[in-house]
C-alpha cells in the first residue's frame, strides 16, 4: 500500500478544499471498500479525507412533508434499524440488510455505499487488463469470466456491474443525492446519478473530479396503499452480493388497478437498473400472474447477455414476475 | 540515491498492512526502518485509543489497521488475520461498543476509540458468558475464527437488544422484542466463517449465551 496523508475534516466545506489542495486525495468513508482497494493497489491515494466525522452528516432529519435526509456519514446499520425508514421505507431498509454483514454496516457509510466500486475479478486484480481501472488497457471480462455480470447497458469497454443494494432501493424509490464540490453544491436524482460505461467505464457516476455526497434526500412517503420489497438472489443465501435483485414500488388503488409502479434492478448492469418498460406495462390495470409475466417480458427482452450469463434473463424474469405478485397478494 | 534510516517510533516493525514478516526480519532486527530509493517512505500519525480497558498512546504508520496496531503494536494476537479483507470476519473487534471487522478499519480513522478484543472479554478469571457457552458447547474446532465469533456474538447479542432488524426478521418495521431463532443468528452472524464447520455448535451456544 502506498503511503498516504491522513486528514480529517470536520465540515464539508473545508473536506472539499482539502481534497482541491490534494489532487491525489480521496474521501475516507467507512472504508470497507476503499481502504481494500488500496491494499489490493486498484487505488493509491496520496492523501485520505477522513470525512465520517463532518458535523451533522451522522444524522437523518426528517422534512415537513415526512420525507427525510440522510446524512452521507450515516452507518449502513443505523439506516437499516430507524424506526422512520423500516415504516416508511421498508425496501430500503431490506434492502440494506441483505447487503455486506453486520460487522460491515457498522463501519460502512450512505455516501461510500453509493461510490463502492465493482467487484469484477479483473478491476480487483492489477496484473490484469481493466478499462475500469486503467482505461484503453481492455476488457478480458467480455470473452473471460463473467457469469455474474451485466445483460443491460454493457459496452466493448466493460461490462461490469454496480455492486450496492441500498442504490437499488434508493432508485426505486426515487431518491436524491445532494453533493458539494468546488462550484458549489447540486442535487442530482437517483439512477441518473449513475451512468453506463459507454466509453469511459472509469467513470462510475456523474460526480465531477473532487465533488463530495453530503446527503441523500427521500420524498414524502409513498401512502398506505404502497407496497415495497426488495428481493435479492445470490450463490449462497447469505453475505454474498446479488446475482440479480429487485426493488419494487407499487401503488394500488383499492379497486387493485396499479397506478403507479417503479421497479429497479441490481446486479444486472452497470448501475441499478429502472425497469421502465415493465412499468408501463403494469399501469392501468390490476397485477395478474398473466400481466407480472408480460410486464417482465417487456423489459427482459431487451437483455443482452454475455456467453455465460444468460441465465440471468430467466432469474430477473422471475425475480420481477414473482415479486410483483407477491405484492399484489 | 544513499539508503537512509530513520528511528523507528515504536519497538516493532512498521507495517505495510498485508506483511506476514516476523517482527524483526523485515528490517533485519536493527530497530529501524530501511528506506529503499523509487520506494515512498512511510507517514506517521499519533493516536490515542483506549484498548481493553487501558490507555494507549502510540505514533504509527498511517497504512496501519486496527489489526495490524493490536497484533504488532500490542502483541494482542486474539483477533486474527484470516483474509484482510473483510470477508472472513476472524479480525472482528467492538469499536465504540459496534462490532467491526479490524483489518478493514485504519487506527488513524478511529483515533480516541474504545476498542474490545477478545483479550478484554472476561473479567479476570472468569469469562465471558459467551466465551463459557462456546466451552459447553464446543463451538470450535481449530479455534482460529473464535475470537471473531466471540466478538461478533457481543455485538450482535445488543443489536438484538438494541431492535435492530435483520434480513430474515419478520416484521421488519414492527418495533419490539426480537424472537432470537437459529435462522436470525445465523443471518446475524453471516460475516463471520468457520471453515471447521463448527456453526452447528456455535448457533445453540450463541442461543444459549442470550437466554
Amino acid at each position: 500500500m502506498r503511503p498516504f496523508r491522513f486528514e480529517r475534516a470536520t465540515d464539508a466545506q473545508q473536506a472539499v478544499a482539502l481534497l482541491g489542495d490534494a489532487p491525489d486525495a480521496r474521501y475516507l468513508g467507512g472504508g470497507t471498500n476503499l481502504v481494500d482497494l488500496m491494499r489490493l493497489g486498484v487505488e493509491t491515494p496520496g492523501t485520505l479525507i477522513d470525512v465520517t466525522r463532518l458535523v451533522g452528516y451522522d444524522r437523518i432529519d426528517e422534512g415537513d412533508d415526512g420525507g427525510l435526509r440522510i446524512g452521507a456519514a450515516v452507518r449502513n446499520s443505523d439506516l437499516a434499524a430507524d424506526p422512520r425508514v423500516r415504516e416508511r421505507y421498508p425496501v430500503l431498509a431490506e434492502a440494506v440488510l441483505h447487503g455486506a454483514s453486520g460487522q460491515l454496516r457498522n463501519l460502512a457509510t450512505v455516501g461510500g455505499n453509493l461510490l463502492q466500486r465493482t467487484r469484477c475479478a479483473y478491476f480487483t486484480d492489477v496484473t490484469k487488463p481493466c478499462n475500469k481501472r486503467a482505461l484503453g488497457t481492455g476488457c478480458p471480462a467480455r470473452e473471460g469470466r463473467h457469469h455474474n455480470h451485466a445483460i443491460f447497458g454493457h459496452s466493448e469497454h466493460c461490462v461490469a456491474t454496480h455492486p450496492s443494494d441500498m442504490a437499488v432501493a434508493l432508485a426505486a424509490l426515487g431518491a436524491t443525492v445532494h453533493a458539494l464540490g468546488p462550484a458549489g453544491a447540486r442535487t442530482i436524482p437517483i439512477p441518473g446519478f449513475y451512468r453506463l460505461p459507454e466509453d469511459a467505464p472509469h467513470r462510475d457516476t456523474l460526480l465531477e473530479p473532487g465533488e463530495l455526497i453530503t446527503a441523500v434526500e427521500l420524498g414524502p412517503p409513498p401512502g398506505r396503499q404502497t407496497r415495497q420489497r426488495y428481493r435479492k438472489v445470490r450463490e449462497r443465501r447469505s453475505f454474498a452480493f446479488a446475482l440479480a435483485s429487485v426493488a419494487a414500488v407499487l401503488d394500488l388503488e383499492s379497486s387493485g388497478t396499479v397506478s403507479d409502479v417503479r421497479i429497479a434492478l441490481g446486479g444486472v448492469a452497470h448501475m441499478p437498473w429502472r425497469a421502465t418498460r415493465a412499468e408501463v406495462a403494469l399501469r392501468g390495470a390490476p397485477v395478474t400472474p398473466e400481466r407480472a409475466t408480460e410486464a417482465a417480458q417487456a423489459e427482459l427482452e431487451y437483455a443482452q447477455p454475455l456467453r455465460d450469463n444468460s441465465y440471468k434473463v430467466e432469474l430477473a424474469h422471475n425475480l420481477i414476475a414473482a415479486t410483483l405478485m407477491e405484492l399484489a397478494a | 540515491m544513499p539508503i537512509t534510516d530513520i528511528p523507528r517510533p515504536l519497538g516493532k516493525k512498521l507495517q505495510d498492512g498485508r506483511s506476514f514478516f516476523p517482527s524483526g526480519v523485515a528490517d533485519g532486527g536493527a530497530g529501524r526502518v530501511r528506506l529503499v530509493p523509487g520506494i515512498e517512505p512511510p507517514i506517521l500519525a499519533d493516536v490515542r485509543l483506549r484498548i481493553n480497558g487501558t490507555e494507549h498512546q502510540l505514533t504509527i504508520d498511517t497504512r496501519t489497521s486496527l489489526l495490524d496496531l493490536l497484533r504488532e503494536h500490542l502483541d494482542l494476537t486474539g483477533a486474527k488475520k484470516g483474509c484482510d479483507h473483510g470477508q472472513c470476519g476472524a479480525c472482528t473487534i467492538l469499536i465504540d461498543g459496534r462490532r467491526a471487522n479490524a483489518c478493514l478499519a485504519l487506527a488513524v480513522a478511529h483515533n480516541g476509540a474504545e476498542i474490545v478484543s477478545v483479550e478484554g472479554l472476561a473479567d479476570g478469571d472468569i469469562l465471558h458468558p459467551l466465551q463459557r457457552a462456546f466451552i459447553e458447547h464446543d463451538a470450535f474446532q481449530c479455534g482460529y475464527c473464535t475470537p471473531g465469533q466471540l466478538c461478533s456474538a457481543v455485538g450482535m447479542l445488543d443489536e438484538v437488544r438494541d431492535g435492530w432488524p435483520s434480513a430474515v426478521t419478520p416484521l421488519l418495521a414492527a418495533e419490539g422484542e426480537i424472537e432470537l431463532t437459529a435462522a436470525e443468528i445465523r443471518e446475524r452472524m453471516n460475516g463471520n466463517l468457520c471453515r471447521c464447520g463448527a456453526y452447528a455448535n456455535i448457533v445453540p451456544a450463541i442461543g444459549d449465551a442470550a437466554a
